[in-house]
């Protein structure tokens, strides 16, 4: 690991301000699970790193405006534990409680939670976890060295959005429900403030898969904000290798309007499937209007992974998502009151 | 105490990490084979020097106040620079829970946790839950119970389970194992350590 400069910031600005002096080494610092863990494998090798967790106020939750309000720096087990959210956005907080330990959400933010890297072992092995396997190429981590993970071992790899380049799956949970709830993800940088949709916020590997965000460096995140869209029919139905504390083969966020049983709406987006959060437009099609039967179900989840590509070991992943989408379906649907 | 760098332990040649493969992650069991091209394989890096900072906090209720490498994880601070040896460092990467500490009375991995970033808080270890000669309740019921063997995750395990007694999350089995699951015990000592969070939580000694 590279020395390091650590400072804290107590503004915005003051964060702001110190990440241009320093330049392109700095980075931001939240909870770091993500940044300090990279680090000690020498994938990241910041020479600064500027701590936001002092700013007063980027933690805050709130429930009672027009929109769902969270701030940046706040922790994923607050979030996913607020009565309004467990409650209210069942889809929400399934994301954050079924992601990583208690321990992991106690210390990382859902801003943070935004913007991790991928699981995929090629990419993690940098330079600091050499010394038994040496180097391989990864584009991620390395750009134009190659992807050994396409031939290689991809059984967590992605069927959905990969490229020549790269197949490296989208990791987190949260950015799945944040997706399915048409989020907005809210910026502070050297140009002032602005805001985008999330959908808008993740770039498909193409060419260039180690641009990962459509975020300037020096751009923080401050907030994220969530229509208050009808939400108690919703679920974060995820699938792992073992029950819990792992991160997700497929995933579903899934929030459903109903009329008695036929469904008004359907908003539906995949985890653990794809190189970015993954909105299934085709699925939403198949059931829009329709009486939700398990067979439709099954059908709109197939629809989602027509034009799929796997890989060597990973095939497996459209029949199961496939399945994860019908299940959640049918478990969002049980739950409008 | 040792007057070991933490920040040096980073790179110390073949470590439990590199003989593992690449810390990848918690569900992919894979291991990368060899890369064929041996030519390929780099030497660990060399240590450097580090940019050393002042921090102060309070570990097990007494203040400490002391110089270390901006690098550092608390595990290494408290481990190599604090003594507190309790603490355990099984993955060093956030995948196995031995490093659980409680920081302002939360339960954290200290292995992910910047050292610098504890500066001004809390930090509670598996040395400080024992009043004097009496064992926490939970140490107690971790005896009775049987809830270990080789004894590794054991620090980390009961700072857990006090947590999850105080949270209100013992409230049955299976909420107790989803609780737990950010603590992994190699032995399979796992019907002994829900047995003895039950045993807490029900004879309401404080967790
Ligand atoms: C063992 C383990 C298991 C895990 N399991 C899961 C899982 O099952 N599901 C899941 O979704 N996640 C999982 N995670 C990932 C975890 O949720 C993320 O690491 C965490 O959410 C990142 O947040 P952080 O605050 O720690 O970010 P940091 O590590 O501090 O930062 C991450 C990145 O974001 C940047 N950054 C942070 N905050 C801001 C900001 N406000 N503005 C601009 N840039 C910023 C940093 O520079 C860095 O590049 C797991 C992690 C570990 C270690
Ligand atoms: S040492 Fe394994 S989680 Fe910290
Ligand atoms: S008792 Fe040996 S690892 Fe848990």
């Amino acid at each position: 690991m590279r020395p390091i400069s650590y400072t804290r910031a107590g503004t915005l600005e003051a964060a702001v301000k110190a990440f241009t002096a320093a330049g392109a080494d700095a980075r931001y610092l939240a909870g770091g699970t993500t940044l300090y863990d990279l680090m000690k494998l020498g994938v990241e090798r910041p020479a600064h790193l500027i701590d936001l967790t002092g700013i007063a106020g980027l933690n805050i939750i709130e429930t009672d405006g027009d929109v769902l309000r969270f701030g940046a720096l706040a922790l994923m087990g607050d979030v996913a534990y607020t009565p309004a959210v467990h409650e209210g956005y069942p889809v929400l907080s399934e994301s954050l409680l079924k992601a990583a330990s208690q321990q992991l959400r106690n210390m990382a933010t859902v801003g943070g939670n935004l913007l991790q890297r991928t699981r995929c072992m090629y990419f993690r092995n940098g330079a600091g976890s050499t010394s038994t396997v040496g180097v391989y190429p990864c584009n991620r981590r390395q750009p134009g060295s190659g992807c050994a993970a396409i031939g290689g071992l991809d059984r967590g790899h992605a069927v959905l959005g990969a490229s020549d380049a790269c197949t490296a799956v989208s990791p987190g949970d949260w950015p799945v429900a944040l997706m399915a709830m048409d989020a907005t993800i809210e910026l502070f940088g050297p140009g002032g403030a602005r805001s985008i949709p999330i959908a808008e916020f993740y770039r498909l590997p193409s060419d260039t898969p180690h641009l990962q965000f459509n975020v300037d460096p020096a751009e923080l995140i401050t907030a994220i904000t969530v229509p208050k869209t009808p939400g108690r029919a919703s679920t974060y139905h995820k699938i792992r290798d073992r029950e819990s504390f792992a991160f997700a083969l497929a995933s579903a966020a899934v929030a459903v309007e109903m009329d008695g049983a036929t469904v008004r709406t359907a908003r539906i987006a995949l985890g653990g499937v794809a190189t970015v959060p993954w909105r299934a437009q085709p699925a939403e099609d198949m059931v829009r209007g329709k009486t939700l039967t398990p067979e439709l179900a099954l059908e709109a989840g197939r629809a989602a992974f027509r034009g799929a590509r796997p890989g060597q070991h990973n095939a497996f992943k459209m029949d199961l998502g496939a399945r994860v989408i019908a299940d959640a379906l049918m478990i969002a649907a049980e739950r409008r009151s | 105490m040792t007057s070991r760098n933490p920040g040096d332990t980073q790179h110390s040649g073949v470590t439990r990490r590199t003989v593992l493969g690449t810390g990848a992650g918690v569900a992919a069991a894979t291991i990368l084979p060899l890369q064929p091209d041996a030519q390929a394989q780099q030497l660990p890096a060399p240590i450097e020097t580090g940019t050393t900072i002042r921090v102060s906090m309070s570990v097990n209720g007494q203040a400490v106040s002391l110089d270390i490498d901006s690098r550092a994880s608390l595990l290494d601070l408290l481990r190599e620079r604090l003594g507190f040896t309790g603490t355990k460092k099984g993955c060093d990467h956030g995948q196995c829970g031995a490093c659980t500490i409680h920081l302002d009375g939360r339960p954290v991995v200290s292995c992910l946790t910047l050292a610098a970033k504890a500066s001004g808080r809390e930090v509670t270890t598996i040395e400080g839950l024992a009043s004097g000669e009496t064992l926490h309740p939970m140490q107690t019921a971790f005896i009775d119970h049987d809830a270990l063997q080789c004894g590794y995750c054991t620090p980390g395990q009961i700072m857990s389970a006090v947590a999850c007694v105080h949270q209100g999350q013992a409230t049955n089995r299976d909420s107790i194992r989803e609780f737990m699951s950010g603590n992994i015990c190699r032995c399979g000592a796992y019907a002994g350590i829900v047995a003895a969070i039950e045993d807490v939580a029900a004879n309401s000694r404080e967790g």
